[in-house]
């Protein structure tokens, strides 16, 4: 009786293990509670989507992909914890894509951990963290960024705005950390290059995530007559500065980074900001490129949020294809296979390229602004009414920054 | 004629004061609660903004069913009635084991509401809407619209604060009340239940955090960390008031607001204020502090006068008592 009882015990332990050879986890790690938690919910499913997609293809050599999420609550050292976790379950690869102050401690930790643990090597995917230092200063053999950092996108954004006649007098506001500080460093130094004549009438850093009343900001932007904004708020810190904005009666131009995240659209139709908040992204439904529309279309039908991150559905395809090129699972092989890899771009608009030198993906990038929309725009965006039209195309070529990344290599 | 310069100035500090107060006196409804709990329990209620966060989750569910309107009283006496059962049922057990198990009690109360909240309402906000009766611009000050929701916010404050003073001061339970504040024993005494008020007092303080949470719920951000974020704003403010003070609560639940408020829309920094005066080295030595602006520490500007009330006036700015 009592063999029988440590057998039904062992059991379960045993199908376990059974079941993790046959599954490619993948460790996500970001905001699932607190002030980020609405765009971390919203990643979550986007990637269980992406590897559903996988699986219905056969997984990636025959194995299923699995995300397994972890609430890092957008602190750096929950997500070291977080990590830890995700290693001690079994999982070789992590992804991660909100906040670069999180980005930059898993990044050394990664780095720090393959250094100790030779043969259990992980790798981190960055899907959406783009301060310019993780792939300069501080790049690792170990992170790959799918998403334009910083720095591309501004320059794509201010080359657009040199020929912006109407922009007289220019406000930043960002959220006060790394990420925050390149968005109004490059800002600065790219328009006193391109527009000389725009006067800055200010420069606001706000605590990140903490503001639920944006009120007395707006009135700040209101008060320096600014004609235009240009911030890297993302998430609820981009909506409730919109719904703030509406409430104030601001009329503005804004020029963002991600104003379609979650209540961003709906903060936009209520402030009736009609084509007067752009965005830089690599990616927008109504580009009319049949592959990104049938996506798109299979997206919405399952979950009620469009594609915010199309850089997620490249990292996936592209980590499914690494490890295809590799004939493994093996971190260190798909390292290797995925530096300087070219790769279609999810939606058909053109090549992308892994940079091999630090670890930066090239891709077609593309300025959008919202508002209603033409017979030739079929998606809205949160039941508003209104869409994405493309302002402008940027080829891969005119956003190849120089890097001073000294990459090492492991032996 | 005033010049264009000085409309900006002027509409800049106008919206400033209007939105400062407003963020004072959703201060003061939380914070009148937790300071008569205080001052008659000897408790510092730990779980008092679970309580707004209680009403704010309450007055969304029960808006989804039966409107905003009836949400606003229902959610408020159901969130009381919570409080007034936690201080029977749980509070005044542990209260024979003295003050530092009351104080774990509250504590472990507020992280155990908090869970329940996401387990019930998940993790993320929740969509609580302005009503549409009240979703419309009030009035302008020169350029800047100012929404009617915030007036309507303001008028209820003030509405509950006057309220409060009344019953305070000129009905016969506030007598009662206000004796038991300084003097529980001999109220004891004297024949009343102290047993009962302490129990009215604490569901009444809930309740008013509750509203609190249902009129700010729309307006600010539904969801399960707005307990953490406002927390200890509140005990600074009824430090700064003075333990046990109403008025103090008061008076500093404004300044906090009106302080937070301003701070955000300056601009000075210590590079700007000592100019080309400003000594070589702190470019470089205190690079650090030396060019943040006033703006930037809004959000710590509280805790610096927390600190500061501490050493200078440890009593509050109207307490009678030492903390």
């Amino acid at each position: 009786m009592r063999q029988w009882m440590m057998v039904a015990a062992l059991l379960p332990m045993l199908g376990g293990t059974a079941l993790a050879q046959e599954t490619v986890k993948i460790g996500y790690i970001d905001p699932l509670s607190g002030g980020g938690a609405s765009i971390g919910e919203v990643g979550y499913k986007t990637f269980q989507f992406l590897a559903e997609e996988l699986n219905a293809k056969g997984g990636i050599l025959g194995k299923k992909v699995e995300i397994v999420p972890f609430d890092n609550k957008t602190n750096p050292q929950e997500s070291l914890i977080q990590a830890q976790k995700a290693i001690d379950g079994g999982v070789r690869y992590i992804t991660q894509g909100n906040g670069s102050s999180v980005a930059g401690a898993l990044t050394d930790f990664v780095t720090k951990y393959n250094e100790r643990n030779p043969g259990k090597e992980i790798l981190y995917f960055n899907y959406a963290a783009v301060d310019p230092v993780l792939t300069n200063a501080k790049c690792s053999f170990w992170h790959f960024r799918w998403d334009a950092n910083s720095d591309i996108k501004m320059e794509a954004l201010t080359n657009y705005m040199k020929s912006a006649a109407d922009i007289k007098k220019l406000y930043l506001i960002n959220q006060d950390y790394s990420f925050g500080e390149s968005v109004r460093s490059a800002a600065k130094t790219m328009l006193k290059a391109k527009r000389p004549d725009i006067q800055i009438v200010g420069d606001e850093l706000h605590p990140l995530l903490k503001i639920t009343d944006f009120a007395p900001y707006v009135a700040k932007i209101k008060a320096s007559g600014a004609d235009s904004v240009i911030t890297g708020n993302w998430g609820q810190d981009f909506a409730l500065l919109l719904k703030a904005s509406a409430d104030a009666g601001l009329k503005v131009n804004w020029y963002t980074y991600y104003a379609g995240g979650t209540g961003g659209p709906t903060a936009i139709k209520q402030a009736n900001l009609n084509h007067q908040v752009f965005q830089i992204a690599e990616g927008i439904p109504n580009l009319g490129y049949p592959s990104a529309d049938a996506f798109e279309k299979a997206l919405r039908a399952k979950y009620d949020f469009s594609l915010f991150y199309p850089r997620a559905v490249n990292q996936m395809r592209m980590f499914a294809a690494a490890a295809e090129k590799a004939k493994s699972l093996d971190p260190v092989k798909v390292a290797a296979a995925l530096e300087g890899m070219q790769f279609d771009v999810y939606n058909g608009g053109g090549k992308g390229i892994m940079r091999k030198d630090d670890h930066q993906f090239f891709q077609p990038m593309y300025i959008a602004s919202f508002g209603d929309r033409t017979e030739k725009e079929p998606f809205d965006e949160e039941k508003t009414g209104w869409g994405w039209r493309q302002a402008a195309k940027i080829d891969p070529e005119q956003t190849m920054l120089p890097t001073t990344c000294k990459m090492e290599r492991p032996n | 004629m005033i010049s264009e310069g000085w409309c900006v100035v002027l509409e800049l500090i106008v919206i400033s004061t209007l939105n400062g107060v407003l963020f004072g006196m959703l201060l003061f409804l939380m914070a009148s609660g937790l300071t008569v709990i205080f001052s008659m329990l000897g408790v510092l209620n730990f779980a008092h903004a679970s309580f707004y966060m209680l009403g704010a989750f309450f007055g969304f569910q029960i808006s989804r069913w039966v409107g905003f309107w009836p949400a606003l009283f229902i959610a408020p006496l159901l969130a009381g009635a919570l409080g007034a059962a936690v201080e029977r049922f749980g509070l005044r057990r542990v209260h024979r084991n003295g003050h530092v198990a009351e104080l774990l009690f509250t504590f472990g109360l507020a992280f155990a509401i908090e869970e329940i909240v996401q387990i019930i309402w998940g993790k993320s906000p929740v969509d609580f809407r302005i009503p549409a009766s009240l979703d419309f611009p009030a009035f302008r000050i020169f350029s800047t619209n100012y929404p009617a929701y915030k007036m309507f916010m303001l008028l209820v404050s003030i509405a509950i604060f006057v309220g409060l003073l009344v019953v305070l001061k000129k009905s016969r339970v506030g007598l009662i009340v206000q004796a038991a504040l300084t003097h529980p024993h001999m109220v004891g005494h004297l024949g009343h239940n102290v047993g009962r008020i302490f129990m009215l007092v604490f569901g009444v303080g809930t309740a008013l955090a509750a509203v609190a949470g249902v009129i700010a719920g729309p307006a600010l951000v539904t969801q399960s960390n707005m307990a953490a974020l406002l927390g200890p704003i509140l005990f600074v403010v009824v430090v700064v008031g003075g333990l046990g003070s109403l008025p103090g609560a008061f008076v500093a639940s404004l300044l906090i607001g009106l302080v937070q408020t301003f701070a955000v829309s300056m601009n000075g920094s210590l590079a700007g204020a000592f100019g080309p005066l400003g000594p070589d080295y702190a470019q470089t030595w205190l690079s650090d502090i030396w060019g943040v602006t006033v703006a930037q520490v809004a959000p710590i500007m509280p805790y610096v006068l927390l600190v500061l009330i501490l050493i200078f006036r440890p009593m509050g700015l109207l307490g009678t008592r030492e903390t």
